[in-house]
C-alpha cells in the first residue's frame, strides 16, 4: 500500500517534470512551425520524424533535470564541502584546474570549432596547406582553450577563497580582450570571440555552479549569491584571450 | 526499430565518452585526495545514468527533428528565391528583414530550452530563497540572446566590424555593473556563458554560415563566426537591466 503510494508520487513528479520540459520546448516548435508554414510556405518535410524527435527531446530534458538534482548538484556540493573541510588550498586548486581542463579538452563543440579554425588558417596561408599542419594547429588550439578554461576555474576558485570582487577581474579581462584584439590576426578574432561561449558544456555547467556555490556556502564570510557564481564567467572570458594569443604566436 | 536502437546505443556511448574525463577526475580526487566515501553513492550513480540517458535522448531528438528543419530554414530564408529578387537588384540591409525576425525568435526559443541555463537558473532560485525566479531569469536571458543574435545577423549583412560591437557591448556592461544591485552581478556574468551550448550553437552557427554564404561579398569562413559572441554578451546586459528595472520598480527585500 505504502509502496504503491510512493511509486505514484514519484510518477507524479516525473510527469510534472515532463510537462515542464514540454513547456520549455514549446517555443522552438512554435517558431519552427510558424516560419515554415506562414513565411516560407512550404510543407514540413517529415512530420513523423518531427513528432518523434520532439518527444525524445522532452523525455531527455526531463531525465536530465532528474539526474541533475539527484546527482550533479549534490556531487559538486559535497566535493566543495569536503575540500573546504580538508582545508588544503593546493588540492582544491589542482582539482579546479583538472576539472576545467579535463572537461573542455574532450568537448565536441570545441573539437568542431578548432577544426574549422584550422581550415581558415590554412586558407589564409597562416599555416601550410597539408593535413598534418591543420591537425597540429587544431590540436594546439584545443589544448590552448582547455588550458585557458583550467586557468579560469583555478582563478575563479581562488577568487571565492579570497573573496575578491568579481567585477574588477571580469572588467580587467574585458580590457585585455579589447587591447589585444587589434594585434590578433583578423581571421582568428571571430573564432576567438565564439570560443568563449562554446566551452562550457551541459555537464560541466551544473557541476561548476554547484562547486562554486558550495564553496561560498562552506567558507565563512562568503555570500553564495555574490561569491558563489562567476566561475562560468571566467571560463567564457579566458578562452578569448588565450585563442588570440595563440593566433599571434603561430 | 533494431537499427534505431543500435544508433541510440551509439549515441549513449558517445555521450559516455564525453562524460568519461569528468567521471575520472571526480573519482580520482574522491579516492586519492578526499579519501572519504560519498554520502549516497547509489543515488548519485543512478542520477548520473539519468543524466547520461537524458543528454543522449535530448541530442538524438534534436538531431532527428529540430536541427535538420532549423538548418533547412536558415538556408531557405537566405536563398535568393525566397528573397524574391533578381540577383542584380541592389540589396540593402532591409532585404533580409525576415532573417532578423527569425534570428530573434530562434535565439529566444532555443535559449529557453537550453539545459545549462535551466541548471543555473534552478540553482539561483534555490540560493536566493526564491527572490530570483528561475523563469524570470531564463526569460531575461532569452531576450538578451534574441536581441544579440538579431544584431549579429545585422552585422553579417552589413559587414561591419565585430570588434566594434563587442567593445561597445563591454562598455555597456561596465556602466551597468556600476549601478546594478550587487547580488545579481555574478549571476549576470555567468548567464553569458551558459546560454550557448547544446541547442543554440548548432542552429545559430548554421544561420551565421548560411547567411554569410548568401550575402554577396561576405566570406562565410570569416564573417560567419561571431554570432555566439553576441549571444554570450547580450544576456549579461539583459540580466543586469532586468535587475536594475526590478530594483527601480520595487526595492528588493533587505539582503541577507
Amino acid at each position: 500500500m505504502e509502496a504503491t503510494g510512493l511509486a505514484m508520487l514519484k510518477n507524479n513528479r516525473f510527469i510534472k517534470q515532463l510537462f515542464s520540459s514540454f513547456l520549455d520546448l514549446l517555443p522552438i516548435v512554435v517558431v519552427v512551425l510558424f516560419f515554415q508554414i506562414a513565411i516560407i510556405r512550404q510543407p514540413i518535410p517529415d512530420v513523423a520524424h518531427l513528432v518523434t524527435g520532439t518527444v525524445l527531446v522532452i523525455l531527455g530534458l526531463a531525465l536530465f533535470i532528474q539526474g541533475l538534482e539527484q546527482s550533479l548538484f549534490p556531487l559538486g556540493e559535497s566535493m566543495a564541502y569536503a575540500f573546504a573541510r580538508k582545508g588544503s588550498v593546493f588540492w582544491l586548486l589542482t582539482f579546479a584546474f583538472c576539472l576545467g581542463f579535463g572537461t573542455t579538452v574532450a568537448e565536441p563543440a570545441l573539437i568542431a570549432i578548432s577544426d574549422e579554425a584550422a581550415r581558415i588558417a590554412s586558407q589564409g596561408h597562416i599555416i601550410g596547406d597539408s593535413d598534418n599542419a591543420r591537425k597540429s594547429y587544431a590540436l594546439g588550439l584545443r589544448l590552448t582553450v582547455a588550458l585557458s578554461v583550467g586557468v579560469a576555474i583555478l582563478i575563479g576558485v581562488l577568487r571565492i577563497i579570497r573573496g575578491w570582487p568579481l567585477h574588477y577581474l571580469i572588467i580587467g579581462g574585458y580590457c585585455v580582450v579589447t587591447a589585444i584584439t587589434p594585434f590578433a590576426p583578423a581571421d582568428i578574432v571571430g573564432i576567438a570571440y565564439d570560443s568563449g561561449g562554446v566551452t562550457t558544456s551541459t555537464i560541466t555547467v551544473p557541476l561548476i555552479a554547484a562547486l562554486g556555490v558550495g564553496l561560498a556556502t562552506a567558507i565563512k564570510g562568503r555570500n553564495p549569491m555574490i561569491d558563489g557564481f562567476g566561475l562560468i564567467a571566467f571560463a567564457s572570458l579566458t578562452p578569448m584571450v588565450f585563442v588570440m594569443v595563440y593566433g599571434m604566436l603561430r | 526499430m533494431m537499427a534505431w536502437l543500435l544508433h541510440f546505443a551509439e549515441m549513449v556511448l558517445e555521450t559516455g565518452r564525453d562524460i568519461l574525463p569528468i567521471a575520472a577526475i571526480i573519482i580520482g580526487f574522491q579516492v586519492l585526495v578526499i579519501r572519504k566515501p560519498l554520502a549516497n553513492p547509489h543515488k548519485i550513480g543512478i542520477g548520473f545514468i539519468y543524466v547520461l540517458l537524458g543528454i543522449a535522448l535530448f541530442l538524438e531528438g534534436l538531431d532527428m527533428a529540430l536541427f535538420p528543419l532549423g538548418k533547412l530554414m536558415a538556408t531557405q530564408l537566405t536563398s535568393p528565391e525566397f528573397l524574391g529578387q533578381a540577383i542584380t537588384a541592389p540589396r540593402t540591409w532591409q532585404t533580409y528583414g525576415w532573417v532578423y525576425v527569425f534570428a530573434a525568435c530562434i535565439g529566444f526559443a532555443t535559449t529557453l530550452a537550453e539545459p545549462s541555463l535551466l541548471a543555473v537558473a534552478m540553482k539561483a532560485e534555490q540560493i536566493s530563497g526564491g527572490a530570483i525566479r528561475a523563469w524570470g531569469l531564463r526569460i531575461a536571458v532569452s531576450i538578451g540572446v534574441a536581441f544579440g543574435i538579431a544584431l549579429g545577423t545585422f552585422r553579417i549583412v552589413t559587414g561591419t566590424e565585430l570588434y566594434f560591437y563587442i567593445v561597445v557591448g563591454y562598455l555597456v556592461v561596465i556602466v551597468q555593473t556600476l549601478f546594478a544591485p550587487k547580488v545579481i552581478i555574478a549571476l549576470a556574468y555567468d548567464s553569458g556563458g551558459v546560454t550557448t551550448s547544446t541547442v543554440t550553437v548548432p542552429l545559430v552557427t548554421a544561420l551565421g554560415l548560411g547567411l554569410a554564404a548568401a550575402v554577396p561579398g561576405r566570406n562565410p569562413l570569416v564573417d560567419g563566426f561571431g554570432l555566439i559572441a553576441f549571444a554570450s554578451l547580450f544576456p549579461i546586459i539583459a540580466v543586469l537591466g532586468y535587475a536594475q528595472l526590478a530594483q527601480w520598480l520595487a526595492p528588493l527585500p533587505s539582503k541577507r
